[in-house]
């Protein structure tokens, strides 16, 4: 009887796996690494480093 | 590292002095946040995905090119960029309107093709044709005005002139050939529809 009231809600488990995929994580974590800003007088480049 | 006591403001500094782990661990930090966010306003995971990923990849970008203003506002920030994103989202898909096509919903139902199939054009023929029948059996002064403004598309005005009487007996006239010809075709038992 209890694991019923104990038991999660479905809305409950939908917000816990509201998150984003790993792969999108690893993704920006990598594209941060790969990023390159050089600066030359007051301009900015961007490169990205394979 | 305790992610409870290292503030945002120290992460964001971290990750300026090149440590990448900062990085990390702000987006493990806010990720549930700004992804739920993102999906209550989107519902779809992919969507959500994908204004998830532009949201931090304008959000490093803007660190790395050191335009970051720190005034102790990191989640706000992100908050906001992912809010706009979402608007940019919801105004390209107003241009371009997309329809997915699962569960209960039908493309079909949003689209639909306005011509008659063979079938329903042989029924459109077959009643249009039982109707010209009907009409012969109007009294004269009613068929004629009908014929003019259904057949022939004139206004009230050019019956009345045609026929040399008032807008109003056009008019009159008008309304008893459809109730008459509603009371020929309950008579004989017709069902004209398509």
């Amino acid at each position: 009887m209890g694991k019923i009231y104990f038991k999660k809600s479905s809305k409950e488990e939908l917000n816990n796996q509201l998150r984003p995929k790993k792969e999108t994580i690893e993704f920006l974590l990598s594209y941060s690494k790969a990023l390159n800003v050089i600066e030359y007088k007051e301009m900015k480049f961007e490169t990205l480093l394979n | 590292m305790n992610n409870t006591k290292v503030t945002d403001a120290s992460l964001v500094r971290d990750y300026l002095d090149g440590n990448e782990n900062a990085l990390g661990a702000l987006i493990n930090r806010h990720q549930h946040r700004i992804y739920s966010f993102i999906f209550s306003k989107v519902y779809d995971r992919d969507i959500s995905e994908d204004i998830f990923q532009d949201t931090f990849i304008k959000v490093i970008r803007t660190l790395r090119r050191g335009k970051y203003n720190e005034e102790g506002k990191f989640l706000p920030w992100v908050m906001r960029i992912a809010h706009n994103l979402v608007i940019d989202h919801f105004r390209r898909n107003k241009r371009m309107p997309k329809f997915d096509n699962r569960g209960d919903f039908n493309i079909f139902s949003v689209l639909s093709d306005d011509s008659l199939n063979a079938e329903r054009q042989l029924i459109k023929d077959q009643i249009e044709s039982d109707v010209q029948e009907l009409i012969k059996e109007l009294p004269e002064d009613q068929l004629e005005v009908l014929t003019m403004r259904i057949y022939k598309d004139m206004s009230f005005k050019e019956i009345s002139e045609r026929t040399g009487v008032s807008i109003n007996t056009a008019l009159g006239r008008m309304r008893y050939a459809l109730i008459n010809l509603r009371k020929i075709i309950e008579k004989r038992n017709l069902i004209l529809t398509n």
